[in-house]
């Protein structure tokens, strides 16, 4: 397996909360396009191996390791020339911008021409079936709506590896499954490795990818039953 | 692989949030804000304890001794003055302090604490000096409140001989302070409160049987007493030494301490600095010592506490407490608002005799004829408002934004050293800065004037913004530095755009507090500048109560006017977006 | 010889430039003029009374035109914080660029000021106008409280102790200070005065001092010693101790100032006011802060009075611009406006007698008023007794009364 492939790669991560150990050393790779879930009991520390890799670990934490991207060492980049799109429990939609200036936030800079991005954000509308929403405040769309802009906000802005912390859980039953599908959907097209975080073992199998437990010793594999035998093996 | 890492660091290191490696001009902002603000209040103490012991080289004290103590303990005035300063700034601080209390146990949860919160604004921003003037018209003899019921309910035809204002217990002085004090009170536990989940504490009284009262005293109070302990030192010392309203309502034969020393440090025998000083040193010690003796109070009703809490007492309905603490709030509102009425009625009366109700005519005259005095003192007053406002939010935005950048955590102690300006007796250390102000050739400028506001205004806004700031979500910040936006970019787009409101509050605040301020302009001005507040307390001395009505009404608005804005203008850009676009 | 033509020369020259001294002073008049043009002035003086603030505010803007003057008034509680500024200036070393440039000032505060070497001058033979100053009839116009003026200080205005009462009240007011007694005691928490040291409070101080000192004359010397001070002031507090009691509440409060007790006599919570100006009565009833049935009455033995005058500090930063101000308020102009009872109503120090028609006929136009007492009718004029009685007396009355 060539670095390159491998999208997201965690080399010899280990995470300490004021000195105790919270993760053990775990090794992980993330091919494109593929979502790995990372589950576990709440205040193992899923969350904050997420922050790890997109950056914004507090100082209470001690982190070790490495985090590669696309065969880059991320590690000691800034947070926000690292590529990494996150997604959270709750939408987090900008209450000051409309639902377009929430997309256009996170357009490269190096899109200059205006006519441009306004194509952009107006085909992620259009993949939302949120046509007519362009300049609506966000408090006005319902909670599926507002989720959906969420994911293509993480997305217009180009990201190399996408984090998903727990962002099905405030999301009823039907609309769950709908927005899940759209999200895997969407991180299958565009070819992103996938690392999501959840207690919720439907996700898991939605995902249908390989499943870790996390903990003080590592990672440990979970059913469904994908064997993680020794560091450096892709599933 | 075995072709694991390369780079494998040793040892595990605290992961700072990318970014904070740079840091930047921002690093620099905490201690440049410490330099500006704290500096000034020690030189300004050792500037005026030194004269205390006589070291004065520039008016010949060369030798340290207790001379001017002794002078002062001498001098007929002073045990009086002592007397009456602790006796009405103790009175106000409990009274005030029991009325906030139990205006927030009687109402917890109920409508009336909301219709409560809103009614404060106003009542915080209406300047002391402005309070004491419209409270003199409205109590006095002679006063509004008189003439609307003389002749006809009381059979005054001349004002009773009845020391109503300026009596000799200071109770006058007592009553305007409370009505000041007890909304700030009042602010400071609503924000405890926010904290300290009240409502569930208050939950599991309830349902063990505890009425409202005593349920609220007995689980929410000893949890938010600790927050709320620093305002209530510093309502204490500010009623201990106030100059501007005690100037309009207290007593002269003798006044309160802080005029008296006041009054030393501008006579000319240039020999009563150093009694001035001293009598300065002793005004710290009495504050410093009531504070040491409410602490002790403060241990003592938390013995006395324990045991009422263990006899499990479980308190009536309420429902008088209630009562008793919607009126008293009332009351004091409607002072506030009676008071700002009287001041503008006086600023357009034409004559306006006793008993009358209301003037017996009305004319623009007043406002006309000092229109100069009014663009001159009110535009000074707006400038320094303004700059110090503005200087004190760039201060406080930048040490907050430094704070979250480098993962600091606060300390207790910065919120000591916070509220010193506060704690401190003005009259304490302005002498001092006066000097230092002088040696830097600042007094007697602008920039200085604007430095000396600027102590007392960033206390109040890093107080008012602190909170809101922290409590900013940090995941939008993580959302938007993932999405590529360097901590720049997250500021200004982010942050700022989302904390509007509590930014342009505390500005509101900052700017009322400088405009609000007397002392440190009659000591750094030097006697150049004149602001609203400065005319209103010079002129309460005995001018025409018309003038005194104009120049006091401006002052009090002033304020009003920056909290309407600041509340008015988020809301409206808020309507704005809310409005739906029509579709096309 | 040669010496007799050389010293011819020089008397030819004293001669010439004797004899042109008007020539000379109109010259050195300009060079200050010009020199003020521009110049921001300072003037620090008591705004405790709307009348004189107005007045005040009108000179500036005349001074502002004729001479481009500007003037902002720096309204004072006390002139004394003035002087204290003047001189902690001068303590921290600073001898120019002070930021007073103009004090209206009398008394002991002058006293002050002239013995700390506070003042800039003499100036006022510069002047122009001090020419006009009636010195033979008003000598208070140049000796201060028993100190000489040295020509360190402008007379700007005449005050005169008087009591203002409303007659629609009071039918016979007391006449003498002894009288005030049986006054008060017949009309219990009528009457006060201000607290010491306000100006009119300290006056009236002196008022009672004169009334009951067995030796007036020694008052016009400085204090000679303890014993002879408490031998001389006896009487005064022996009188306080008696009227006390009896006045608005009950001696334990006073009002702040002169104007206050204006307003109170405009309220009805006293019936007799003290005032400086004689034309007080008048000019706050035509300005509608006093009912129209208010009158003046004098004392029978005759009451204090004094000239006020406005002085440079020696570190003023306009310096030609306060002289130009000073030299205005001497103009008859100012003097007539000033002593318009609907403008403020203080007394000219000029000899009205002596000046051009023109000047005069603006006297004799002035508005009269049934409250305005006639010159005549003001009884005999009192000096003033030395600054050192005063501090001593105020210094007593606090301790006495202030605790």
């Amino acid at each position: 397996m060539s670095g390159a492939e491998n999208g997201l790669e965690l080399r010899q991560a280990a995470l300490t909360l004021h000195g105790r150990p919270l993760i053990g050393t775990l090794d992980l790779a993330v091919r494109a396009g593929r979502v790995v879930t990372l589950m576990g009991p709440s205040g193992c520390g899923k969350s904050s191996l997420l922050a790890f890799v997109c950056g914004t670990l507090t100082p209470a934490f001690a982190a070790r390791g490495q985090v590669l991207l696309g065969g880059r060492d991320i590690t000691a980049l800034p947070l926000e020339r690292r590529r990494v799109g996150i997604l959270f429990q709750d939408d987090l939609l900008f209450p000051h911008l409309s639902v377009a200036d929430n997309l256009a936030f996170g357009l490269p800079r190096a899109v200059r021409d205006r006519a441009e991005r306004r194509r952009r954000v107006h085909a992620a509308l259009a993949e939302a079936d949120l046509d007519d929403f362009a300049d609506r405040d966000p408090a006005t769309l319902s909670g599926g709506q507002r989720a959906r802009v969420a994911l293509l906000r993480t997305l217009l802005a180009e990201p190399l590896a996408l984090l998903l912390d727990e962002p099905f859980s405030k999301l009823d039953a039907g609309l769950r499954d709908r927005f899940r599908g759209f999200v895997f959907e969407h991180a299958r097209r565009n070819a992103l490795p996938t690392l999501l975080v959840t207690h919720d073992p439907a996700d898991a199998a939605a995902a249908s990818g390989p499943t870790f437990e996390i903990g003080t010793e590592g990672l440990a594999p979970c059913t469904p039953p994908r064997r993680l035998d020794k560091p450096g093996t892709a599933a | 692989m075995a072709e694991t890492v390369q780079q494998l660091r040793p040892a595990p290191r605290p992961a700072a949030p990318a970014g904070a490696a740079s840091g930047g001009i921002l690093r620099h902002v905490p201690a440049l804000t410490l330099g500006l603000f704290l500096a000034p209040i020690a030189a300004g103490i050792v500037g005026t304890w030194l004269p205390a012991f006589g070291y004065l080289p520039a008016l010949g004290g060369e030798t340290l001794g207790l001379a001017p103590w002794r002078a002062l303990m001498a001098h007929p005035s002073v045990p009086g003055a002592v007397r009456l300063t602790l006796a009405s700034g103790i009175l106000a601080t409990v009274l005030s302090f029991a009325l906030a209390i139990g205006c927030v146990a009687a109402c917890h949860g109920t409508r009336a604490l909301t219709r409560i919160q809103r009614m404060l604004a106003p009542m915080l921003a209406m300047p002391h000096a402005a309070a004491a003037i419209g409270l003199a018209f409205l109590i006095a003899p002679s006063g509004w409140f008189a003439r609307m019921v003389s002749p006809w309910a009381t059979g005054w035809t001349t004002p009773p001989d009845v020391a109503l204002i300026n009596d000799p217990y200071g109770l006058s002085l007592t009553l305007a302070l409370v009505v000041k004090e007890t909304p700030y009170l009042l602010l400071m536990i609503l924000a405890a409160l926010g904290q300290s989940r009240a409502n569930e504490r208050m939950a599991v009284a309830r349902s063990l049987g505890y009425g409202p009262v005593v349920g609220w005293l007995k689980t929410v109070l000893p949890a938010i007493y600790p927050q709320i302990r620093l305002p209530v030192y510093a309502v204490l010392a500010f009623s201990l030494s106030v100059v501007d309203m005690a100037l309009v309502l207290a007593p002269s034969t003798p006044p309160p301490l802080a005029v008296l020393v006041y009054r030393w440090f501008n006579n000319p025998d240039l020999a009563l600095r150093f009694p001035a000083a001293a009598g300065a040193g002793l005004q710290l010690l009495l504050v410093a010592g009531a504070i040491a003796a409410w602490r002790g109070g403060e241990a003592l009703a938390a013995r006395l506490g324990r045991a009422w809490i263990a006899g499990g007492a479980r308190g009536g309905s309420g429902q008088r407490a209630r009562a008793a603490a919607s009126a008293a709030m009332m009351a004091l509102y409607a002072m506030t608002g009676l008071t700002l009425a009287a001041l503008a009625i006086w600023s357009v009366a034409g004559r306006w005799r006793y008993p009358d109700a209301m003037p017996g005519a009305w004319t623009l005259d007043n406002w006309a004829r000092h229109m100069d005095g009014i663009v001159w003192a009110g535009g000074t007053t707006l400038s320094v408002a303004v700059a110090a406002s503005a200087a004190a939010l760039v201060l406080v935005l930048g040490c907050l934004e430094n704070e979250q950048r480098q993962g600091l955590r606060t300390l207790t102690r910065a919120l000591w050293l916070l509220y010193t300006p506060l704690l401190v007796p003005q009259v304490a250390f302005l002498f001092g800065a006066q000097t230092l102000a002088v040696r830097l050739g600042l007094d007697g400028t602008w920039v200085g004037l604007v430095w000396s506001h600027l102590l007392f205004v960033l206390p109040y806004v890093f107080l008012t913004l602190a909170d809101p700031f922290r409590s900013l979500d940090e995941r939008y910040v993580r959302t938007a530095r993932c999405l590529g936006a360097g901590p720049a970019r997250v500021f200004w787009r982010v942050k700022l755009p989302m904390l509007i409101r509590p930014v342009l509050f505390a500005a509101a605040v900052g700017f009322a507090v400088s405009v609000a301020q007397y002392l440190p302009t009659q000591f750094v001005g030097g006697g150049r500048f004149a602001t609203l507040t400065t005319e209103a307390v010079t002129l309460s001395a005995g001018a025409d109560r018309r003038v005194i009505g104009v120049f006091a009404f401006l002052q009090a608005v002033l304020p009003l006017a920056a909290f309407a804005v600041a509340l008015a203008v988020p809301a409206r850009a808020r309507r704005a977006r809310r409005s739906p676009e029509p579709t096309p | 010889m040669r010496l007799s033509r050389f010293s011819a020369l020089l008397c030819t020259l004293l001669l010439a430039t004797a004899a042109h001294p008007a020539a000379t002073a109109a010259g050195e008049w300009d060079d200050i003029a010009a020199k003020a043009r521009g110049q921001t002035v300072y003037w620090n003086a008591w705004g405790g009374d709307e009348r004189i603030n107005a007045y005040i505010a009108w000179a500036g803007k005349r001074v502002a035109e004729d001479y481009g003057v500007t003037v902002r008034h720096v309204k004072l509680t006390d002139t004394a914080e003035a002087v204290a500024r003047v001189l902690a200036e001068k303590a921290a070393g600073r001898t120019e660029g002070g930021s007073v440039d103009l004090i209206w000032i009398n008394g002991e505060n002058f006293a002050a000021m002239k013995k700390e070497g506070l003042l800039y001058g003499p100036f006022t033979e510069r002047l122009p106008n001090f020419a006009l100053v009636d010195f033979k009839n008003k000598p208070t116009t140049l000796v201060d409280f028993t100190v000489p003026t040295d020509g360190l200080e402008a007379p700007w205005g005449m005050a005169k102790i008087n009591f203002v009462y409303d007659s629609a009240r009071v039918a016979t007011p007391p006449r003498t200070i002894p009288d005030f007694l049986t006054w008060t005691r017949a009309n219990p928490g009528r009457f006060t005065y201000p607290a010491p040291p306000d100006f009119i409070g300290s006056t009236f101080l002196k008022q009672v001092l004169i009334a009951t000192t067995p030796d007036p004359d020694a008052l016009q010397r400085p204090v000679s010693s303890d014993a002879a001070f408490k031998a001389a002031t006896a009487g005064v507090w022996a009188f306080l101790e008696k009227l006390h009691p009896y006045l608005w509440r009950g001696g334990k409060t006073f009002p702040a100032s002169g104007t206050a007790q204006m307003q109170l006599l405009d309220d009805g919570e006293v019936d007799i006011a003290i005032s400086f100006y004689p034309s007080d009565a008048a000019s706050l009833a035509k300005a509608g802060r006093l009912p129209e049935s208010a009158r003046t009455f004098v004392l029978d033995g005759g009451t204090i009075g004094n000239t006020h005058f406005v002085a440079i500090p020696f570190n003023a930063r306009a310096k030609e611009g306060a002289m130009v101000l000073a030299n205005f308020l001497m103009s008859p102009e100012a003097q007539a406006r000033k002593q318009n009872i609907e403008v403020w109503g203080d007394q000219t120090v000029l000899d009205v007698a002596a000046l051009a028609p023109a000047a005069r006929a603006r006297f004799e136009a002035l508005p009269k008023h049934p409250a305005l007492l006639p010159p005549e009718a003001l009884g005999p004029t009192l000096l003033e007794p030395h600054p050192s009685w005063m501090t001593r007396i105020e210094a007593e009355w606090q301790r006495r009364f202030s605790n």
